[in-house]
């Protein structure tokens, strides 16, 4: 029998995929790539909708499906080595956070970003330009990284650096995946004196209490989160808990610890889905967790003790927390807004809160300048995320208005979350868009790389 | 791409000039639905139901379709992915209604009546679905109607083309699932429109516009099963068990 072009396409499984929020399915044939040359031949793999590269799926939304084309599972190519004379590491994409910090912190050694959950990955970090609570310090993931290896669908390989390529790497921090799959890259990472970090916590009853906190002390801190009390109302709208901290000097610890100050332990405490009832997270016990977070917080506390899991990942300890919001699913709505849009950021908390459509996880942070990536999120101001559960039939025209409030003052929602804005924002969102198409149609001329968010706000 | 919360960006409607598909359409089109695709019978008809949803940025297009000609429907479905792209959204929208006189008279119109109602949405709906596995998403809303929970006296012959195409429609959504697409049921009751016109209205009858609200927010929450009025489907849960010389006095109704 003569062989067709179809004949030899390569028989991947085809498996139903979602974000972290689990919400939108769509199918795509899957690849599974266990090193940075099958990832490479996996963006290139014959496809009639193109191909996009996953890694451990913790966007909330659709940035890591593409329906009917093909996804290239990452998460098999984990390798890193690092260079203990400079901290700095090479890593496959595949490589996660959880799987570094095991490497990296005995030595002495931390990641230079790390976002609230240590399950993302080296290629995920850069494709969404991740933060964490050192943005005012230290810039977002790809402000750290010294260069990438980028697998293009015409099956070529290109190395780029800030200084060889600007225009490409900049595209591809905070890119979404959409100019080339990242295979590996080479970062520096930041030496940290201890695997504890000296804590303090100061809450505040009210929205302009914790500006005032993080305006005027972020300064002092490397690290900076407030955690925002999404269902207080009124005199208590916007109350918060804010915790700030550095790593500790090793003669910071406890007299035990100092003769072992690396150690480093990360477990999940809870995984199995049975463990987290499907819809255990509804406004009642929304409200009732919320209130007991607040209560048992300190009015003021110095110099506590934490451990990085601790501080860092709380959420971690439940792995499949995402369970909790039932089989419809949930998503997050994170926007940045400029330092003077104090108002418009109170009318947005206000509006999330008096709709009691919200919710569990939502953190507010001071972010610092913004790096030149055209779809890099951060800018300076404040950000804010909140979490919404899916199935109010109310929540659609909620977060429009608020999207419109957002846009009002320049402000933008981060795509890593995003699971429903209007593509009609982009541009006004992300003023250097345009030049972003450029360089995407400059390596990517057929559109091939593709996802469902690329389709959905028109970016492929 | 269907977003988080149910909205679509695009739709196609086979039956293109039915009153309520086109109240389902006005409500997508105000929310992010920019690609509308009108598929039917009757071109001057579906000019007129294009130019009704006529908004800044949404593109509408016309399309001819024959319910009637199975053999055609997965060719003709194909080309219309082909030419308009990702269709998030397929409303399955036509079906004729007949009268028990006609029936009685002409019995073979009876069966023109189950082939389009029936073997039409069949066939047209698997055509879909291949179009839907091949994008590797959709949503299929097929409009049944609460006549296919219990037939009754006065439009049986049209009742058992919804129980059929019901029952059909809620094992292909159970087959797609797996897959990401999505298949909803809408079991209208009685509804104002140009199908039913000079009929004495049922009990809870409601609207074109009342059934679109109730599949909007259907699509937002998931729903498989939507009824309109959402009452429906609690005195169905006790009409379709009444025994039959009761359905029979409540029926006539």
């Amino acid at each position: 029998m003569a062989s067709t072009s179809a004949d030899r396409r390569p028989d991947y499984p085809v498996e139903r995929l979602t974000g972290w929020g689990n919400t939108a399915p769509t199918t795509a044939r899957v690849v599974h790539a266990h090193s940075p040359t099958e990832i490479a031949a996996g963006v290139a793999a014959p496809s009639d909708r193109g191909a996009v590269a996953r890694g451990l799926g913790r966007c909330y939304g659709d940035a890591a499906q593409n329906a009917g084309g093909v996804v290239v599972d990452t998460t098999g190519a984990g390798e890193f080595s690092l260079d203990p004379a400079t901290g700095v590491v090479t890593a496959s994409a595949g490589a996660s956070i959880d799987e570094l910090l095991r490497g990296l912190v005995p030595w002495g050694f931390f990641v230079p970003v790390t976002p609230g959950t240590r399950y993302v990955t080296v290629g995920g970090a850069i494709a969404s330009d991740i933060h964490g609570k050192n943005h005012h310090k230290a810039g977002s993931w790809c402000d750290h990284v010294l260069s990438f290896r980028l697998a293009l669908p015409d099956g070529s390989i290109r190395s780029v650096t800030p200084e060889s390529d600007p225009a490409l790497f900049w595209a591809t921090a905070g890119g979404m995946g959409l100019t080339g799959a990242v295979i590996d890259a080479t970062f520096r990472c930041p030496t940290i004196g201890s695997s504890r970090l000296v804590v303090d916590t100061d809450r505040s009853d009210d929205l302009d209490g914790v500006l005032a906190l993080m305006t005027e002390g972020d300064d002092a801190y490397d690290y900076s989160v407030a955690w925002i009390d999404m269902m207080a109302t009124g005199r208590h709208l916007g109350r918060s808990v804010l915790q700030r901290g550095w790593f500790a000097a090793p003669d910071d610890l406890p007299v035990g610890d100092r003769a072992n100050p690396f150690a480093y332990r990360a477990d999940v405490l809870v995984s199995a889905p049975a463990l987290v009832p499907s819809g255990v997270l509804n406004p009642l016990t929304i409200r009732l967790i919320d209130e007991v977070w607040y209560r048992k917080a300190p009015k003021v506390r110095r110099g506590e003790i934490q451990t990085i899991p601790q501080f860092f990942h709380p959420l971690d300890m439940i792995g499949t927390w995402n369970n909790g919001y039932g089989p419809r699913g949930f998503l997050q709505w994170q926007c940045a807004l400029p330092l003077d849009a104090v108002d418009e950021l109170r009318r947005i908390v206000e509006l999330l809160s008096t709709s009691r459509t919200t919710s569990f996880v939502n953190v507010l942070k001071r972010f610092g300048p913004g790096n030149p990536g055209p779809l890099s999120f951060p800018m300076e101001g404040w950000t804010l995320s909140v979490d919404v559960a899916v199935g109010n039939p109310d929540v659609a025209r909620l977060l429009d208005e608020v999207d419109d409030l957002v846009l009002a003052v320049g402000g933008r929602l981060y795509l890593a979350k995003d699971s429903r804005m209007k593509g009609s924002m982009l541009r006004a969102m992300y003023p250097k868009l345009d030049e972003w198409r450029a360089v995407k149609a400059s390596v990517d001329p057929d559109n091939r790389l593709c996802s469902d968010l690329g389709r959905r706000l028109g970016l492929c | 791409m269907k977003d988080a919360l149910g909205s679509v960006q695009s739709a196609l409607v086979l039956g293109g000039t039915s009153d309520i598909a086109l109240a389902i359409v006005r409500r997508l089109v105000d929310d992010r639905c920019a690609r509308v695709v009108l598929a039917g019978r009757d071109p001057g008809g579906l000019e007129k139901a294009a130019a009704g949803l006529s908004r800044e940025g949404v593109e509408v297009a016309t399309t001819p379709f024959d319910a009637d000609d199975a053999e055609h429907h997965a060719a003709q479905i194909a080309a219309i992915f082909a030419e308009h792209g990702d269709l998030d959204l397929v409303l399955l929208a036509f079906g004729v209604l007949g009268t028990q006189d006609g029936f009685d008279a002409d019995p073979a119109s009876a069966s023109r009546v189950v082939h389009t109602n029936l073997g039409g949405a069949v066939s047209a709906s698997l055509a879909v679905a291949q179009q839907f596995r091949r994008q590797g998403h959709g949503t299929l809303v097929v409009l049944s109607s609460v006549a296919a929970e219990r037939a009754r006296k006065s439009n049986y012959v049209y009742g058992a083309t919804k129980a059929g195409l019901d029952a059909f429609a809620q094992g292909l959504g159970d087959a797609l699932a797996p897959l990401g697409i999505d298949v909803m049921v809408v079991r209208p009751g009685f509804v104002h429109t140009r199908m039913t016109e000079g009929m004495d209205a049922q009990p809870f009858a409601t609207t074109p516009d009342a059934v679109a609200d109730a599949v909007v927010r259907g699509l937002r929450r998931g729903a498989t099963t939507v009824w309109a009025p959402g009452i429906l489907r609690w005195v169905f849960a006790v009409m379709r068990h009444l025994p039959r010389p009761v359905w029979r006095i409540v029926s006539a109704r």
